[in-house]
């Protein structure tokens, strides 16, 4: 029971602080870099080698910055949203498991056997954050933005929730860690060439999964309120939008947590249909000829430890894969109209991922076992 | 009337914005990759590199009070600049040359020549208007500090921006 603890203890101080936190404030630094190499610029290339000080630069102005509560808004709840819009997303990566076992010890933080369901229950609570936010701030724009984000967000779970049912009909589980066994086993979702690679019906049912997983990071686009779909601040009408009224630590808190809220995205589309934290290495030995080298935690000595930092490692690759990505798309979409999105997420993304579910079903049903 | 504007018909490819979504991604791909390929040319990094020995002659920087080669400053405090200035930055106090001076005859010279540089609009008429050859605007333009104070340029100021210019007719020679 203590060692329960105190590796948690130790999983949830390692990963908040040592990765999430550090990866939160460089994917600030990315965006501003990759942006400004796409748009034919530098970004910022002064506080230390080629600005990689920028951070904590940045870090330092907002908390030395005033802390200005505007005199009509409601308190309480102003105070509340930043923590609303930052929590959430910490709070799902418990669920994510980063690494194969490092030292015997799992790396997850909390293998619950309902994973992904609580990640949607947790992950939508993000947009309380920025609902109340809005309405807290008693001032017409940051109403719009709240307004926005709350129906943007029906219009997209729906979508992001049906996107991950063949997965569950394929795996027949909940839990992340089954997930990310069932692609060691059998290939990952969209990528099946683990295992028997020249099964015609694996990569018949990548179909579905790949339709899956397009609906799934575009939903996640909408979720985290990254362009496209950044229609709660879009700046270019709604002033900042929802976090117009604030400032400081508190803006800061709102910014820093939609850029949680990408990496904990990134990390569930990775843990879904990438993979996880596996890859396999080619391998060729006189006993088997060409095989795929699992790579994890479990072998024996400091070689067990290695796998294991390697399983982290290649997690949290993907995940900076997947971000840069984000920002790719930042810096290449105008942002959609309002009723562009609604058409979008209603019309198209929910019908498609229901046909989806029939066709992965039917595939899941003649598939041999 | 009501003018109804026409709605450009859409190929079926430009209605599902696919094909213009990547090929705008791969747009922006191509910048990134000349970006770190060195193959785009990007901005000078300007307290490092500096654009200085490629200055023209005729650029308008601050403008200053020149010697000549006998020493002498060369305003004789006539006070055009001071009126023609367009936003009254100049400000001179005009005293009289003791009559025993090596350049009595020139009769009066700058006791104060004070120029705003907030207010200065590097126009270059103050040089355009002297008749004596006395103010040029010099190449330095990162004028700055840290009060208004400091950032009024004082006579002294003026001349060691200035400096000693060559080559000007030399009105006041005392031989004349």
């Amino acid at each position: 029971m203590t060692f329960l603890v105190l590796t948690s203890l130790a999983k949830i101080i390692g990963i908040v602080f040592l990765i999430i936190l550090p990866m939160v404030s460089y994917a600030v630094y990315a965006e501003r870099r990759v942006s400004a190499l796409i748009q034919d610029r530098l970004g910022p290339n002064r506080v230390g080698p080629a600005g990689l000080f920028q951070p904590i630069a940045d870090a330092m102005k907002f908390i030395l910055k005033e802390d200005f509560t505007p005199a009509n808004v409601n308190g309480f709840y102003y105070w509340l949203a930043p923590c609303l819009a930052m929590v959430p997303a910490i709070m799902t990566i418990a669920v994510v498991p980063f690494g194969s076992t490092l030292f015997g010890v799992p790396m997850v933080i909390a293998d619950i056997n309902v994973g992904v369901l609580y990640v949607f229950a947790i992950a939508s609570l993000g947009v309380y954050g920025i609902v109340i936010a809005g309405w807290s701030s008693n001032s017409k724009y940051p109403f719009l933005g709240g307004v926005r984000s709350s129906s943007q967000m029906i219009s997209y779970e729906l979508s992001l929730g049906l996107a991950v049912i063949p997965i569950f009909l394929l795996v027949g589980q909940l839990r992340l860690t089954n997930i990310v066994q069932y692609q060691i086993d059998h290939g990952w979702m969209i990528a099946p060439f683990i295992g028997h690679w020249s099964d015609g019906w694996k990569w018949l049912l990548a179909i579905p999964m790949f339709i899956s997983f397009a609906v799934f990071t575009i939903a996640i686009f909408a979720e985290t309120n990254r362009l496209p779909f950044d229609l709660p601040e879009a700046e270019t009408e709604l002033v900042g939008g929802y976090h117009t009224e604030y400032s400081s630590m508190k803006f800061a808190l709102f910014f820093l947590g939609e850029y949680a809220a990408m990496i904990t995205g990134s990390a569930i589309i990775v843990t879904l249909f990438l993979g996880g934290w596996h890859l396999p290495v080619p391998w060729w030995n006189h006993a088997h000829g060409f095989h795929w080298l699992l790579i994890n935690g479990s072998l024996g000595g400091w070689l067990g430890v290695l796998g294991g930092l390697f399983n982290i490692f290649v997690f949290f690759a993907k995940v900076t894969l997947l971000l840069l990505c984000f920002i790719w798309v930042r810096w290449t979409l105008p942002r959609f109209r309002y009723d562009q999105l609604m058409r979008l997420g209603w019309v198209f993304f929910f019908e498609i991922a229901l046909v989806n579910i029939f066709l992965a079903a039917i595939i899941v049903a003649y598939l041999p076992k | 009337m009501a003018i109804t504007v026409r709605r450009p018909n859409l190929s079926w490819s430009e209605k599902v914005y696919l094909p213009a979504i990547f090929s705008g991604m791969a747009i922006t791909f191509r910048h990134l990759k000349n970006m770190l390929t060195g193959r785009t040319k990007v901005t000078m990094q300007y307290p490092e590199q500096k654009w200085d020995s490629h200055m023209p002659d005729h650029y308008r920087g601050a403008p200053a009070l020149v010697k000549d080669e006998k020493d002498r400053v060369r305003c004789v405090a006539c006070q055009l600049c001071e009126f023609i200035c367009p936003p009254r930055a100049i400000r001179i106090v005009p005293g009289e040359i003791p009559s025993g001076n090596r350049f009595a005859k020139v009769e009066k010279f700058p006791e104060e020549f004070d120029i705003d540089m907030i207010r200065c609009i590097y126009c270059g008429m103050c040089e355009e208007v002297c008749p004596e050859q006395a103010i040029f605007l010099r190449k330095d333009y990162a004028i700055t500090g840290y009060t208004r104070g400091e950032m009024v340029h004082d006579k002294e100021k003026l001349i060691e921006i200035g400096g000693v210019m060559h080559g000007l007719v030399l009105k006041w020679n005392e031989k004349k």
